[in-house]
């Protein structure tokens, strides 16, 4: 029965990579062609590389409830984990714990090099603050930083800064019309404002992803 | 045949194993990796397909980006609820629902 099961579920996952293959082999012309839009508005976007514009400009709803979404998958971790003591950094080998205090600044000048770059070349705020909080791991990893109990509140104000600040600029905007449509001249600076703030929780928050799993249970 | 082609056939490889991992293997630490072996192959198809024009298209290339960190939120959820089971019943395996 069970290597029934195993041969059906194989044979039907074969069957759809060669029709997906089949079907991407005889691709149409594409349906709707996003590509003169995103380019043709660039200009008033306020930054220069059309990833950027599609992610903080265009389509900021999406980037807005994902950060949310990161938010709330974060809480929801802090509920299923419940209290718990703080782990104490394992003692580990003095030449790994000294590359990583040498690495942890250079991957800071990364990230904030990364957050800069988002507007005319490939980066942004996700990039830099997944370099931030890899740099917290690293931290961790070798013994340098403890995995984090339930947080303070400034790691709270830390946490949800990058959503409250999109929010209220995406609301501080609804008062000259549109959610979220920047005005032409002032574009830049807001999508940098949003992308410096997004950055800071962002990295907490993937941080917080690995720091608060971490602890031990308390069991 | 272009690279971004090879990259939406490998993604659609790398799907099918993902899916086939999720409904195959029961140890959930192990379905979680085929979880996402399967958001990866979708990444792969998404951007493999968008480079085949001259100009690559940046729409599914930021939508990529939205799903990876969506991706990774989930994921850390899903370990802690593994966590969590772990913990209370000391099993990595979801109980056989055959008689529920």
């Amino acid at each position: 029965m069970k290597r029934m099961v195993v041969a059906l579920v194989v044979t039907l996952a074969l069957a759809f990579v060669l029709l997906l293959t089949g079907a991407m082999l005889e691709l149409g012309p594409v349906a709707i062609d996003l590509r003169a839009p995103v380019a043709a508005h660039l200009a008033q976007s306020g930054v220069s590389h059309p990833v950027t514009a599609v992610l903080l400009n265009y389509r900021g709803y999406d980037t807005l409830l994902e950060i949310a979404v990161l938010l709330l998958a974060l809480l929801a971790i802090l509920a299923v984990v419940g209290d718990t003591a703080a782990t104490r950094p394992m003692a580990s080998h003095p030449v790994l714990q000294m590359l990583a205090r040498l690495a942890t600044p250079l991957m800071i000048v990364v990230a904030i090099y990364l957050l800069w770059a988002g507007a005319f070349r490939p980066g942004g705020a996700f990039q830099a603050g997944a370099v931030l909080a890899a740099a917290a791991v690293l931290l961790h990893l070798v013994g340098l930083l403890p995995g984090w109990s339930t947080p303070g509140l400034r790691l709270r104000i830390g946490l949800v800064a990058g959503f409250a600040l999109f929010l209220a600029v995406a609301t501080g905007l609804l008062m000259h019309g549109t959610l979220l449509q920047y005005p032409p001249a002032a574009a830049g600076v807001l999508i940098l404002l949003i992308e410096a703030g997004l950055t800071v929780s962002l990295a907490l928050i993937l941080a917080g992803l690995f720091l608060f799993l971490a602890r031990e249970e308390a069991a | 045949m272009s690279t971004g082609f090879v990259f939406a056939l490998t993604g659609a490889a790398l799907f099918a194993l993902g899916v086939a991992g999720v409904v195959l293997i029961g140890h959930l630490l192990r379905r979680i990796l085929a979880f996402n072996l399967m958001g990866s192959g979708t990444y792969l198809v998404l951007v493999g397909l968008a480079q085949r024009h001259d100009v690559p298209d940046p729409v599914p290339q930021a939508m990529v980006l939205t799903g990876i960190v969506v991706a990774v939120a989930a994921t850390a959820l899903a370990l802690a609820l593994v966590r969590k089971l772990h913990a209370l019943t000391g099993q990595v395996e979801l109980p056989d629902d055959a008689n529920g």
